[in-house]
């Protein structure tokens, strides 16, 4: 169980770790607490799997990376086989089996179109998928995964 | 960019130390000085090429257990509009605009957390009223097949 401070912590550290030399004392002071419990809890949140991961998280454009969001109709009994032919490619970064029309939904980042004219002509070209639409997005208005801890 | 600012960015990528002096420790790795490395990192978070310095969760962990991508159709001219407010909900957590297709129509979307189905629901059915939205589709995840944070400037490494 979460307690109030390890909550309070994970909410800090969610809206930023500072790029300072001492980062985690630079957190620790904005709890009232001090860097080697702000250690001792961090090392203990991560191992028990509530801390996805600490770092930069990068603009993937600005980067010089484009993406997109994939559809896929894929017919019965193909989903295992077509869901793990797409893993494989590490611009395949989430891909989820949904509810709807279109049963099967991945996003895929790669550096250079013609890489990925060649990955989607691949997976087009899987059996059982029966459809594909490629959904570009011109203009993000949010990314920000945030959860509030109370 | 130069290869410096690859390699910097992935080596960033790699397991965050929980040490009393991280940055430190991650530019002996890269072989420069602290203080390179915190001028370069705070370059890329002004440019925006770094959106956020900090952690992310695991939502199931964290009693968010339910998520819905939940497309939108929405008249052209009022995109930009919508899309602003859509973002602006807190269980938003990714608010983009999409291309439609013929059999598609759905032209934006958002990604909303919660802690229940019915939860979700609710958002979605508040959100569609707020915005005066009435055509959507409620994408629910029936299996996550994959869910990984992105391997920048290792294409290299991919294909060894």
């Amino acid at each position: 169980m979460l307690t109030s401070f390890d909550k309070a912590l994970l909410n800090v550290l969610q809206t930023g770790l500072p790029i300072s030399k001492h980062p985690f004392a630079d957190l620790a002071e904005k709890l009232d607490s001090d860097e080697s419990i702000v250690l001792h809890r961090l090392q203990a949140l991560k191992r028990d799997g509530y801390i996805r991961r600490i770092g930069p998280f990068f603009d993937s454009y600005k980067l010089g990376y484009a993406g997109s969001l994939i559809a896929l109709k894929v017919a019965d009994g193909y989903m295992e086989s077509v869901a793990v032919a797409i893993n494989q490619y590490p611009g395949a970064t989430h891909n989820y089996e949904r509810e709807g029309r279109y049963n099967l939904w991945f996003t895929l980042l790669t550096p250079e179109p013609g890489l990925r004219e060649q990955i989607l002509t691949e997976i087009r070209a899987l059996p059982g998928v029966i459809a594909m639409i490629d959904l570009v997005s011109k203009k993000k208005y949010k990314i920000n995964v945030q959860f509030k801890l109370k | 960019m130069d290869d410096l600012d690859k390699k910097i960015i992935r080596v960033m990528q790699d397991d965050f130390p929980l040490v009393c002096e991280p940055y430190k420790e991650i530019a002996g790795h890269i072989g420069i000085t602290e203080e390179e490395l915190i001028g370069r990192l705070r370059r890329y978070k002004e440019n925006g090429q770094i959106r956020k310095m900090g952690a992310v969760l695991q939502h199931r962990e964290v009693g968010f257990s339910s998520n819905v991508l939940c497309a939108w159709i929405v008249e052209p001219e009022r995109m930009d509009e919508v899309a602003t407010e859509l973002a602006k909900n807190p269980s938003v957590s990714h608010c983009y605009d999409r291309n439609t297709m013929p059999d598609w129509p759905y032209n934006i979307y958002t990604m909303i957390h919660a802690h229940s189905r019915a939860e979700c629901n609710a958002i979605v059915d508040g959100l569609a009223k707020e915005n005066n939205l009435s055509e959507k589709a409620m994408l629910f995840s029936i299996k996550e097949w994959k869910k990984t944070s992105m391997r920048y400037f290792c294409e290299e490494d991919m294909h060894k």
